[in-house]
């Protein structure tokens, strides 16, 4: 708190140290899966602090960035500093994430919630099939809001599925994202520009506007804002520069084969 | 006829996108709702002759308003609702053109989709944060209101 002086106490005899670890554990490791899951800085924080409270430990601090997390309850002398370095969005474990920490301030003990926390990691997710189909459905989706035309549905199928399918497919391999987003772009684009001019395809910016939907930054862009009006201004430049990047290797891709054919 | 052509297809977006992000599964159709009203309360502005920007922020104040209900009523964190309701609305597509205009070396054009793309992602960002600071502001004076009671 600005104006306040920093306390620093005595650790609490009462509590074992080995429990000040599991504390610690839970915490640290609930953290670490929001990040790497997409949810925003602040209520990392929050939780994070809010879970060692619940066990009775106060003057925690907490500094998150999307690619680390600092992390010391300083009465008890204990620091750690985690490095994040992939993340996606699974918003399937931000909730078990969330309905743990709920159950925490409900008072659940905390060999249980050690034990949810090891349940948590390996939550189910959508087959890979659906995970496609849903870039198809998300290309026809926009290709209608967008003013598309009926005649342009096949490619903003193709196209969006397609898009999907590499960028899941390779991101199995490789973990430079740049490139998934590149090439999953060049075969967007490839496939609208075929449609367009041998097929009967008529409006090729849309068909490709559409079918880039599911790889584009958008969310990314206005959450980087969103994390800079609350105050985390780190977070959102680091946000800003990864949309950046995904915004560059989809336009490169784009432009790629435009130039080309 | 055109609001449910509207309503179908915001509403596919946004829970094809709730697949795309692993959204938990019973939330996937409030996840579509959400996206599908704010983006017709965009629509609609935008048919009205509103500008861009204010559109966009209406927008997001509604599907924020969406969103905290939902996640009231079903118990599960904001992020999931909002995160898949502000697709229709989010400048992904200006995004994409930006930075391919960048490439191609239009430098001028790319200046006028990049501010257009900051515009809209601030508006948004912005409607998302007033409704919510809206709620906690109604969440404590009703919380003080009702201490003042007892």
């Amino acid at each position: 708190m600005s104006g306040e002086l920093e306390a620093i106490d005595a650790p609490d005899r009462v509590l074992s140290d080995g429990f000040v670890r599991d504390v610690f554990y839970i915490a640290l490791n609930c953290g670490k899966i929001l990040l790497e899951n997409g949810a925003e800085t602040y209520r990392i924080e929050d939780t994070m602090a809010r879970i060692a409270d619940n066990y009775g430990i106060d003057n925690t601090q907490v500094f998150v960035t999307p690619t680390v997390i600092i992390f010391s309850m300083n009465d008890y002398a204990l620091t750690q500093t985690v490095r994040i370095d992939e993340r996606a969005n699974n918003l399937e474990k931000i909730d078990s994430i969330n309905n743990l920490s709920r159950r925490i301030a409900g008072g659940l003990p905390l060999r249980q919630a050690i034990d949810q926390l090891g349940t948590i990691h390996d939550t189910r997710i959508f087959p890979f099939w659906m995970v496609v189909l849903s870039g198809a459905i998300i290309g026809v989706s926009f290709l209608m809001l967008f003013e598309g035309v009926t005649v342009d549905i096949p490619a903003a199928v193709i196209a969006g599925a397609g898009g999907v399918f590499i960028m899941e497919g390779i991101q199995r391999y490789t973990k430079i994202k740049f490139f998934t987003e590149f090439f999953a772009a060049v075969f967007i684009a490839m496939a609208a520009i075929l449609y367009a001019e041998y097929g009967p395809g008529q409006m090729l910016d849309t068909i490709v506007i559409s079918s880039v939907m599911p790889l584009v930054p958008g969310v990314l862009i206005t959450n980087a804002i969103r994390e800079m009006i609350r105050g985390h201004l780190l977070a959102g430049v680091i946000k800003g520069a990864e949309a950046a990047l995904t915004a560059i290797a989809i336009g490169a891709g784009v432009a790629l084969v435009y130039m080309l054919l | 006829m055109i609001i449910v052509f509207q309503l179908i297809f915001s509403f596919l977006a946004s829970a094809g996108f709730g697949i795309l992000f692993n959204a938990p599964r019973r939330a996937l159709v409030n996840c579509g709702l959400t996206g599908a009203a704010g983006w017709i309360l965009y629509y609609f502005l935008r048919e009205g002759g509103t500008d861009l920007i204010l559109a966009a922020y209406t927008g997001a104040i509604g599907l924020t308003v969406m969103a905290i209900f939902f996640s009231r009523w079903m118990k599960m964190p904001i992020i999931i609702f909002i995160t898949c309701g502000i697709i229709p609305l989010v400048p992904g597509g200006t995004a994409y053109d930006t930075m391919r205009h960048v490439v191609m070396k239009e430098y001028t054009l790319a200046q006028v989709y990049a501010f257009e793309v900051m515009l809209t992602a601030g508006a948004i960002a912005l409607g998302i944060i007033s409704a919510e600071m809206a709620y906690q502001v109604y969440q404590t004076i009703r919380g003080k209101v009702k201490r003042n009671e007892v």
